[in-house]
C-alpha cells in the first residue's frame, strides 16, 4: 500500500517552483531554439562557417567572431521596431550567395568577405530581435539565439573541414550548391 | 599613452553609467551567504561580465590574471557594503554596458597591461558590487549576501582565469574570443531591449 501510494505521489508530482525569476530558462530554450526553427536562417549560418573554413585563417575565425556582434546590433534594430524593408528577402538571399560562394570556391579580400556576412547578419539579427514571445526574459532570450547561431557556424565549419581532401572539396562545392538552390526556393517564396 | 586614455574613458564610462539594483534574489533556505552564492550563479549579468574579465587576464597570463582574481572580488566587497548602506538605488538600464565592454575586450583580444586589466577588475567590482550590495540590503540578506556573491566571485574569476590560461593553444584562443563576441552580442541585444 506505501509503494502505492509512494509511486502516485512520483506520478502526480508537479515541479516546485520556488521564488523563479520569471521566463529565465524557458527564454534562453526559445532563443536557442529560434534560429533553427527557420531553414532559411539555418543554411545561411551553416553557409557562413562552410565559406570561412574554405577561406582558412583568419576568415575562418573573424567570421564567427564578428558575426554575432553585427548580428546583435540588427536584433536591437528589430528590438527597437526600427523598420528593415524585405528582411526575408535578404536572409533568403543571404543563403544564395553564400552558397554560391561556397559552390565557385570564391575566395575575396578578406574585407570583403567581412563586409559581405555583417550586411547578411543585419537581417537575421533583426528578424530574431522583431519576434520576441512575451514573458521571456530578455537576456537570455538573446544569449539563446546568439550562441545557437554560434553552434550552427561551428557546424558549417566542421562541415568545411572536409575540405582539405580532394574529393571532400568537391563535396562541399555541391553543398554549396545545395544551399544555393535552397536559398533561391526562399527567396522565390518570400518575393512573391 | 593610448591603453591610459583608454582606461580612463572606460573607467569614467562605467562610473558615470553604474548598473542596477535587481531585488529578485534567490531564497535557498540556507542562509544569506548561500543566497548570495545563489543570486551570483543564477543572474547572466553579473555573471558573465565577472567570467569575461577571468578570460581576458587568463588569456593575456599569470600577471594579469594573478592581479585580476584578487582585485575584482575585493573591489567587489568594498563596493558591496558601500551599496548595503546606500539610501539611493541606481537606475535599472545600465546592465547592458558591462556586458558589451568586457564581452567586446575578450573578442579584441586587446594587449593590455597589468595595470589596464587590475583597473577594469577594480571598476567592474566597484559597479557591480554597489548594485549587488543595494540590492542584497533592500531584499533581506544584507552584507552577508554581498559576502557570498564576493565567494562566488573569486571562485568563478579563479577558474575562468586558470582555464584561459591553461587552454589557449591554437584553436581554443579562438573560442575564447567567440565566447567573448557572444557576451558582448548579449550586452548589445540587452541595450536594445533597455530602449525598448
Amino acid at each position: 500500500m506505501r509503494r502505492w501510494v509512494a509511486a502516485s505521489l512520483f506520478v502526480f508530482a508537479s515541479p516546485a517552483l520556488a521564488h523563479v525569476q520569471v521566463g529565465q530558462a524557458t527564454g534562453f530554450l526559445t532563443g536557442f531554439l529560434h534560429p533553427t526553427l527557420g531553414l532559411d536562417h539555418v543554411l545561411a549560418m551553416v553557409a557562413v562557417g562552410m565559406w570561412g573554413a574554405q577561406l582558412g585563417a583568419p576568415a575562418i575565425w573573424l567570421l564567427p567572431v564578428t558575426f554575432p556582434i553585427v548580428m546583435a546590433f540588427g536584433g536591437m534594430l528589430g528590438l527597437l521596431g526600427v523598420p528593415l524593408p524585405g528582411v526575408e528577402i535578404g536572409i533568403a538571399a543571404s543563403a544564395v550567395l553564400l552558397g554560391v560562394a561556397v559552390m565557385t570556391e570564391r575566395k575575396p579580400a578578406l574585407y570583403v568577405a567581412a563586409a559581405l556576412v555583417a550586411f547578411f547578419a543585419i537581417f537575421h539579427g533583426h528578424a530574431h530581435g522583431a519576434e520576441l514571445p512575451a514573458g521571456q526574459s530578455a537576456l537570455l532570450y538573446s544569449l539563446g539565439f546568439v550562441v545557437a547561431t554560434g553552434c550552427l557556424h561551428a557546424i558549417g565549419i566542421a562541415i568545411g573541414a572536409i575540405h582539405r581532401w580532394p574529393t571532400g572539396r568537391v563535396a562541399l562545392r555541391v553543398a554549396g550548391g545545395g544551399v544555393g538552390l535552397a536559398g533561391l526556393f526562399f527567396l522565390i517564396r518570400a518575393a512573391t | 599613452m593610448r591603453t591610459q586614455r583608454a582606461v580612463t574613458a572606460l573607467a569614467l564610462a562605467l562610473v558615470l553609467c553604474p548598473m542596477s539594483a535587481r531585488a529578485h534574489l534567490i531564497t535557498t533556505g540556507l542562509g544569506p551567504v548561500y543566497d548570495g552564492i545563489t543570486h551570483f550563479a543564477l543572474t547572466p549579468e553579473d555573471l558573465l561580465p565577472a567570467l569575461a574579465l577571468a578570460i581576458l587576464a587568463g588569456l593575456r597570463g599569470k600577471p594579469h590574471a594573478r592581479m585580476a582574481i584578487f582585485a575584482l572580488p575585493l573591489a567587489w566587497l568594498v563596493a558591496g557594503i558601500v551599496g548595503a548602506s546606500a539610501t539611493t538605488g541606481i537606475p535599472d538600464s545600465m546592465s547592458w554596458l558591462p556586458l558589451l565592454v568586457m564581452g567586446g575586450l575578450v573578442a579584441a583580444d586587446l594587449k593590455l597591461s597589468v595595470f589596464a586589466v587590475t583597473t577594469i577588475a577594480v571598476l567592474l567590482g566597484l559597479v557591480l558590487g554597489y548594485a549587488n550590495g543595494y540590492a542584497m540590503a533592500h531584499a533581506g540578506p544584507g552584507v552577508r549576501g554581498v559576502l557570498g556573491i564576493v565567494v562566488a566571485v573569486f571562485a568563478v574569476t579563479t577558474l575562468g582565469a586558470a582555464g584561459a590560461g591553461a587552454w589557449q593553444a591554437g584553436w581554443l584562443r579562438i573560442a575564447w574570443r567567440v565566447a567573448g563576441s557572444w557576451i558582448a552580442a548579449g550586452g548589445l541585444l540587452l541595450l536594445g531591449w533597455s530602449l525598448r
